[in-house]
């Protein structure tokens, strides 16, 4: 065939597809040989771990599902979601309050993110931690009035969870909120226009024009924050947050086996960041509609549920 | 309808309209045009309020956009009651300025269900005809994305008409289509002007100005150089500048 290819092109019938070429490609004899280097060293490193006493790897299977390990797990899942969500809810309030043409809520806005993306994250945790030392009681009411509906001690109203949830919520409104101002510049000023131009206000532009474009360009970013997110909650760790690192510690602070505890918690750290590079591939897609790519079977889909609807 | 009474607008320093007069009747076509920087579109933009005119006055459908007058005294809106004064007045962009998230359907429903609250299968039925109107009846389910210029300015015509207005403004709907498109959207444009439609276009199309248009105002260098019927300005002009303009844009 390869003969065939180095002869001159054949005549062929208008509109007929001409004879397709056949050229040799180009052999990438580097590509074969670094990933031939590669492949030994990974097989080196495996044969060298699954070698080694010290991984444990009885220690690992013992602990990777033990229901002391699933509750870890199950608490760094809820403070990751919990988080995100004050994240990425007042985010979205403190990135619109500084785009507002209200001076007022744009200083706000300003010195909340000063403030929050100004102190070390860990800081925070422990400051939040230990909030009973600032003010040992809290109280709802009028200040200076002395009407008081009423009151708590702050370390029983304020445990390790809620703290770790405060201190890692409020710390992520801060960069989520200039995740989510970067998102609603890039959105054209035409479409704003469009929108005021039918009658909108501008918290339906916000709502129904600007932000739902916006998010095609959040998202990444924001799946990355999550994912940051979910890794960071390890640092309650240093006000017993029991999250999953926490809960190994203390594991291995009784048994002394470091090494095969620390493998268990990055086995699990590293399936459930892939759980969400999973979610945020389709948050992608579905935020993407309309651009890029043309989804044909939306419109179909659309047009049947459509027509079924209306009989 | 509309009627601006010696409108200023500036950018800055620089002065962009210098005392606008401009009547548009009911049911009037008028159209604006000039070269590119003199203005046109600027009016455009201040009648729907989008800019802020910093001297004169301006009404539309005897409203005075944007202020409320009491006394001698005049009073900014909120942003509210401008909303409400915009939905009365249609626009369409050079740029078109579709929704790209949202289907042609959508698009022309979105004002009507979230501004006016219509029911939904009501606002539907009334999207579907529009669409219709403009011929796009077998689109209703594309993206913008999915269709040609010509397509997309006849949806965004579509999507204005949606919220009924008693006026539709056009800033160089045609400019940014390939040549051969635009024949279906000065198509559509003249079938509107025909319902009784009032329009104000700014457009380049001197034949769509000459079979059209009611009226036709040259505008250059921020003020009205010479206005009255198209068989007047567009055949007899009597200002040195509009002959000039039209020798420019008929050679």
């Amino acid at each position: 065939m390869e003969g065939a290819a180095l002869s001159a092109p054949v005549a062929h019938e208008p509109g007929e597809r001409p004879r397709l070429i056949r050229a040799v490609p180009i052999r990438h004899w580097g590509r074969w040989v670094s990933a031939a280097v590669l492949l030994f060293l990974a097989v080196a490193l495996a044969w060298s771990l699954a070698h080694n006493p010290n991984v444990g790897w009885a220690t690992i299977g013992q602990y990777l599902f033990k229901p002391l390990t699933l509750h870890g797990v199950l608490v760094t899942i809820e403070m990751t979601i919990i988080a995100m969500a004050i994240g990425i809810a007042g985010g979205t309030i403190i990135a619109v309050m500084r785009l507002s043409d209200n001076p007022i809520l744009r200083t706000v806005s300003w010195i909340y993110i000063w403030l929050f993306r100004g102190v070390p994250l860990l800081v925070q945790i422990i400051f939040w931690g230990f909030l009973g030392a600032l003010y040992p009681n809290l109280f709802l009411g009028i200040p200076f009035v002395g009407l008081v509906f009423g009151h708590a001690n702050t370390s029983a109203l304020i445990g390790a969870f809620t703290a770790a949830i405060l201190a890692l919520g409020l710390n992520e409104v801060a960069y989520s909120a200039e995740l989510v101002r970067a998102g609603i510049i890039s959105v054209e000023a035409g479409q704003t226009e469009a929108a005021q131009s039918l009658g909108m206000s501008g918290g339906l532009t916000m709502r129904r024009v600007v932000l739902p474009q916006a998010m095609r360009v959040i998202i990444p970013p924001m799946g990355n924050e999550t994912i940051t997110m979910l890794k960071m909650t390890s640092l309650v760790s240093v006000i017993s947050g029991h999250d999953l690192l926490t809960t190994v510690q203390q594991v291995y602070a009784q048994n002394f086996r470091q090494i095969p505890l620390l493998i268990v918690a990055s086995i699990w750290y590293l399936a459930l960041t892939t759980v969400l590079t999973i979610g945020q591939h389709y948050l992608e897609k579905h935020f993407g509609r309309g651009f890029g790519q043309a989804d044909a079977g939306g419109a179909e889909r659309k047009a049947l549920k459509r027509v079924t609807r209306n009989g | 309808m509309v009627h601006a009474e010696q409108v200023w607008k500036s950018f800055g320093k620089l002065d962009v309209l210098k005392g606008i007069d401009i009547t548009v009747q009911p049911q009037k076509t008028f159209v604006l045009l000039g070269p590119s920087g003199g203005g046109k579109s600027t009016i455009l933009r201040c009648i729907n309020h989008l800019e802020k005119i910093d001297a004169g006055r301006l009404w539309v459908d005897g409203e005075l956009m944007g202020y409320r007058q009491k006394g001698d005294v005049l009073h900014e809106m909120r942003t509210k009651d401008v909303a409400r004064q915009r939905s009365k007045i249609g626009m369409v962009f050079q740029r078109f300025n579709l929704f790209p998230h949202r289907t042609a359907l959508e698009n022309v429903m979105e004002a009507p269900v979230y501004v006016k609250h219509q029911p939904r299968a009501e606002a539907e039925r009334e999207a579907i005809a529009l669409l219709a109107q403009v011929g796009l009846s077998d689109k209703l389910d594309s993206y913008p994305a999915q269709l040609s210029g010509g397509q997309q300015q006849r949806v965004a015509i579509a999507r204005a008409l949606a919220m009924k207005p008693k006026v539709m403004l056009f800033d160089e709907p045609t400019s940014a289509l390939d040549p051969e498109l635009v024949g279906e959207v000065l198509d559509v444009m003249k079938k509107l002007a025909e319902t009784g439609m009032t329009m104000v276009v700014v457009t380049h199309e001197i034949g769509f100005a000459r079979e059209v248009a009611d009226g036709v105002a040259l505008i250059d260098g921020g003020v009205v150089v010479e206005s009255g019927p198209p068989n007047e300005v567009l055949v007899n002009p009597t200002q040195e500048r509009t002959k000039l303009f039209l020798s420019k844009v008929l050679s």
